[in-house]
């Protein structure tokens, strides 16, 4: 007996690429449906890296590596506007 | 390049909205909540350091100074973590602004004083005016012992501000002029390099001392009223 899984409930890995911009549309983006998406992310993470018999310091320092990209993404601004080699190290000149 | 100095200390906006709220919730998502009776190593690890500080800085307190525990620990719990994790390259550090500070300061210092009158009257009044002291000092020490008062909650928020500040400005500091020498000379440059670790290590004490500090005198003044 062939089932054929509605649209809406396929993972992303398992929707078509025809199909994508469908699936795209019928995700939930009310302000619940995000925030379930953020809590699906965080719990997979934490019980993935961190939620371990034997977890390690790599689960909590990507999430710092993150912590500093992210904030350099936010003053990439500032920083370059610097020109020489200190103030492109520090972000200051 | 006085503007520049201080860009690291202005609140963070992205495309004009103030990021800094996530910036403040952040340290909270490293410290998960403990479900089961053996947990993971990093929430084993977090619940041996907060129970060894509860235990050091709650035994002095009275059963009604110890319904304070959770607001104290978990003021010194946000101020380490945010201390600690402004040491990271790029980060802001929300205990940086003194408006924040002020925010903690002020409520809690309050809270201990208003406490003190409701419950004991006599003895936070008779605080202005310590034992045996001659009759004509008596107005001067009064007024002198008010504003002794007064400034407790500006001195918290003022001392932690200026700490974690200063900081911060030292690092930008030595470690730019230790890449200016590099071009220069490499020996007075590895010495200004020292420097600069010794700072920065320095600097992790502080971030955890300064968050103890505030605390403790929170929880002595607490003790003073109850």
């Amino acid at each position: 007996m062939a089932s054929v899984v509605p649209l809406k409930e396929k993972r992303l890995m398992e929707v078509k690429l025809g199909e994508l911009p469908s699936w795209i549309m019928m995700r939930d983006f009310t302000p619940k449906g995000i925030a379930g998406a953020f809590q699906r992310g965080y719990h997979r993470y934490y019980n993935k890296y961190i939620n371990v018999k034997k977890g390690g310091v790599a689960g909590v320092s990507m999430v710092l590596a993150a912590y500093v990209i992210f904030n350099y993404c936010r003053s990439y601004k500032e920083l370059s506007k610097c020109l020489w080699l200190p103030c492109l190290q520090w972000g200051f000149p | 390049m006085n503007e520049n100095l201080f860009a690291s200390f202005i609140t963070p906006t992205m495309m004009g909205l103030p990021i800094v709220v996530l910036i403040i919730m952040f340290p909270s998502m490293l410290f998960p909540s403990t479900g089961r009776l053996v947990n993971n190593r990093l929430v084993s690890i977090q619940q041996w350091l907060i129970r060894m500080t509860t235990k050091q800085m709650m035994t002095i307190h009275s059963k009604k100074g110890q319904t304070w525990t959770l607001m104290l620990i978990s003021l010194i719990m946000f101020i380490g973590s945010t201390n600690l994790l402004g040491l990271l390259p790029h980060s802001f550090t929300p205990t940086t602004q003194l408006s924040m500070n002020l925010g903690m300061a002020i409520p809690l210092w309050a809270g201990t004083v208003i406490l003190g009158f409701r419950h004991k009257t006599k003895a936070s009044l008779a605080h202005f005016l310590p034992q045996g002291t001659p009759l004509p000092l008596i107005p001067m020490l009064i007024i002198i012992e008010t504003i002794s008062l007064f400034i407790q909650p500006m001195a918290l928020a003022v001392r932690l501000t200026a700490n974690i500040t200063a900081g911060h400005l030292l690092i930008h500091l030595i470690g730019g002029a230790t890449l200016a020498l590099m071009s220069i000379s490499m020996t007075t440059a590895f010495i200004t390099f020292i420097i600069l670790i010794l700072l920065t290590v320095l600097e992790f004490a502080v971030a955890l001392i300064q968050a103890y500090v505030f605390t403790l005198l929170v929880s002595l003044y607490l003790h003073d009223n109850t």
